[in-house]
């Protein structure tokens, strides 16, 4: 089973949330898809081994067959290719690597190469859990390619568990798209009230069934609750607005570890969570 | 025209609170929300709409059914898996690059627009801002950034404006990128915890990467002093200035549960606390108009900031 953990926006405890379910759980895969900023492992400290690089396919033009006829120029979508009088120039940064120049040009003068968008890397060893994650090269927007390529290393016989990036936008669509479930992690204010109704409006699009937990509950005011209850919205779990836990998150110790009692409260809403998705099959069949 | 750019390395670290009392402190600016996944200004600043423009990303591939013969080339051609196995385009894969077209011997494939958001030039309490938004899974937010960018510019000519103050979007991808490329300064607000820092780095790596003189706010400093510390040293290291730094404070969520920015709480707040901490965000946003001052003297040869490669 794939479970994201996602929100409209960053800080409201993501990643909190994410590795605190992990480690409340066994033969449980964890990863981190925001690999514009991964930061599970700041919280886990695995040694990290590389397991491949993230490549896309870029063009290589031999000027010397290019007869500047302009037609992979005047195709690129992305403009990364210009056709100067005297030669094409390529602009790899923004290359998506669709490969179309190579297809079209008439005097097959487009080769391809490999340009490095970021790597994918897994703790050493075996480790509870067991942890992969994607990091994009600094400058690069390719960030739902490495998603991509994260999400390969997913074992569907294990509970996966998936701390999606913030926003709206493609990277958390590549992120969530094929979960089974999805938690929408959000704190009861007008910011975060107004990110989760963003965030619930993806889900909805999506067709992924979800619930909400409230994270530093008891800040703010009680809209988000209230507006759970009136769509049917399962409110999954509440985290306090605790002192000790933003202590414990700010020396980097998801506080499961520290506050055992809560893995109890991680576990029973990894329960609900089955039991609201065999009532999502009921109501199928 | 100056530009500052407000970032930092994720969400949840108080950039739009501290932009948005920004904003009600400049005296002669235009506001630019560019954090267009997630827009949350406009919570806050209350814009009333005066234009209102349709957005439009890439094109996506259509396949009409009538033209298709099935011969599998668009699914073989497509990188992106987003030809189905009965050749439907999924809109949420496709990248709009147009492959297909040109591979398609029954001219079946053609490429169609739509709406992903909506962009907007407002007017709001403190001066013009735009903003934009988004449609839901839709891509190249940093094209709309980039137009978020180009209206802000647009409304500061209009309205003789010589400052545009953007909030930024979190990360270090397409739209952080493009809301920080030729902006004037970066400020980014950081937050004391290990992640706080690692992002930091990140975003540092960023500002570095496009040579744009960058100093930071550290939000919530008292959440663990130590962290601070390290940050301090950090940038003092890298000759980053760090201009401020605030103390955890009730205010920011108060001042956000009356739709006001934290300046104009304060105003009606009796609490000393409340009114130190006010003041010690309008010192770092005259900090912040200095230097933008002094990085517009680098024509005249003076440098303010110095930046080391990271
Ligand atoms: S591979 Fe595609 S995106 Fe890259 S240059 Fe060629 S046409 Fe443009
Ligand atoms: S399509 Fe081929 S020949 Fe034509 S300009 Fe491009 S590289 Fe040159
Ligand atoms: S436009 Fe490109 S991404 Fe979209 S379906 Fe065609 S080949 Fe695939
Ligand atoms: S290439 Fe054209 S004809 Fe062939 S399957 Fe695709 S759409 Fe149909």
């Amino acid at each position: 089973m794939k479970i994201a953990i996602a929100s409209g926006k960053g800080g409201t405890g993501k990643t909190t949330v994410s590795l605190n379910l992990a480690l409340s759980l066994s033969d449980v895969q964890l990863f981190d898809c925001d690999v514009e900023e991964p930061n599970c492992n700041l919280f886990l400290g695995f040694d990290l081994e590389k397991v491949e690089d993230v490549v896309c396919p870029v063009p290589v033009i031999d000027q010397e067959k290019c007869n500047i006829c302009r037609q992979c120029s005047d195709f690129c979508r992305y403009n990364a290719l210009a056709a100067l009088p005297t030669r094409v120039l390529f602009f790899p940064s923004l290359c998506h690597g669709c490969g179309g120049c190579a297809v079209l040009c008439p005097e097959e003068a487009i080769q391809e190469s490999q340009r490095f968008l970021g790597v994918i890397e897994k703790a050493k060893g075996r480790s509870s859990p067991e942890f992969y994650r994607g990091l994009l090269n600094i400058g690069e927007t390719m960030t739902s390619a490495v998603i991509k390529e994260l999400k390969k290393h997913i074992d569907d016989h294990k509970t996966a568990i998936l701390d999606a990036p913030p926003g709206t936008a493609c990277p958390v669509i590549t992120s969530i798209g094929d979960v089974d479930y999805c938690v929408l992690v959000t704190e009861s204010t007008p910011f975060g009230f107004h990110d989760l109704k963003l965030a619930i409006g993806v889900v909805r699009a999506l067709k992924i069934p979800f619930g909400v937990i409230i994270n530093r509950w008891g800040l703010g005011d009680s809209r988000v609750e209230e507006y759970c209850k009136a769509e049917g919205i399962p409110v999954l779990l509440k985290i306090p607005n605790d002192l000790r836990i933003a202590e414990l998150y700010s020396r980097g110790i998801p506080f499961v570890q520290e506050m055992p009692e809560w893995k109890e409260k991680f576990l029973s809403m990894f329960e609900a969570i089955k039991l609201q998705l065999a009532g999502v099959e009921e109501a199928r069949t | 025209m100056k530009q500052l750019t407000v970032i930092s390395g994720k969400g949840g670290t108080g950039k739009t609170t501290l932009t948005a009392a920004f904003a009600s402190l400049a005296k002669n600016a235009v506001i630019a929300d560019c954090d267009v996944d997630a827009a949350d200004m406009h919570l806050i600043l209350k814009p009333e709409i005066l234009e209102k423009e349709d957005y439009y990303s890439l094109e996506i591939a259509r396949i009409d059914p009538e033209l298709c013969i099935e011969c599998g080339k668009c699914r073989e051609f497509c990188r992106y898996e987003a030809v189905s196995e009965n050749f439907e385009v999924d809109p949420y894969e496709c990248e709009g690059c147009a492959v297909c077209t040109i591979v398609c011997p029954n001219g079946a494939v053609s490429m169609k627009k739509k709406v992903s958001g909506q962009s907007f030039s407002s007017e709001t309490r403190f001066g013009p801002m735009a903003h934009a938004r988004l449609g839901i899974g839709e891509e190249t937010s940093g094209k709309l950034v980039s137009t978020v960018r180009t209206n802000a510019k647009k409304l500061a000519e209009q309205y003789h404006k010589d400052l545009i103050i953007i909030d930024g979007p979190p990360g270090t991808g397409c739209s952080a990128i493009s809301a920080i490329t030729g902006t004037d300064l970066v400020l980014v607000v950081s937050e004391p915890t290990v992640s706080g820092i690692h992002d930091l780095k990140r975003v540092l790596e960023l500002t570095a990467h496009f040579m744009i003189p960058t100093v930071i706010c550290i939000n919530k400093y008292d959440i663990n002093e130590e962290n601070t510390q390290l940050i301090e040293n950090f940038c003092a290291e890298m000759e980053i200035p760090v201009i401020g730094r605030l103390p955890y404070n009730d205010i920011v969520t108060k001042a956000m549960l009356q739709e006001q920015t934290l300046i104009e709480y304060a105003k009606s707040s009796a609490c000393l606390n409340e009114n130190e901490f006010a003041d010690q965000v309008c010192q770092i946003w005259a900090r912040v108009e200095n230097i933008l001052m002094g990085v517009q003297d680098k024509q005249t040869g003076i440098k303010t900031l110095k930046m080391k490669n990271l």
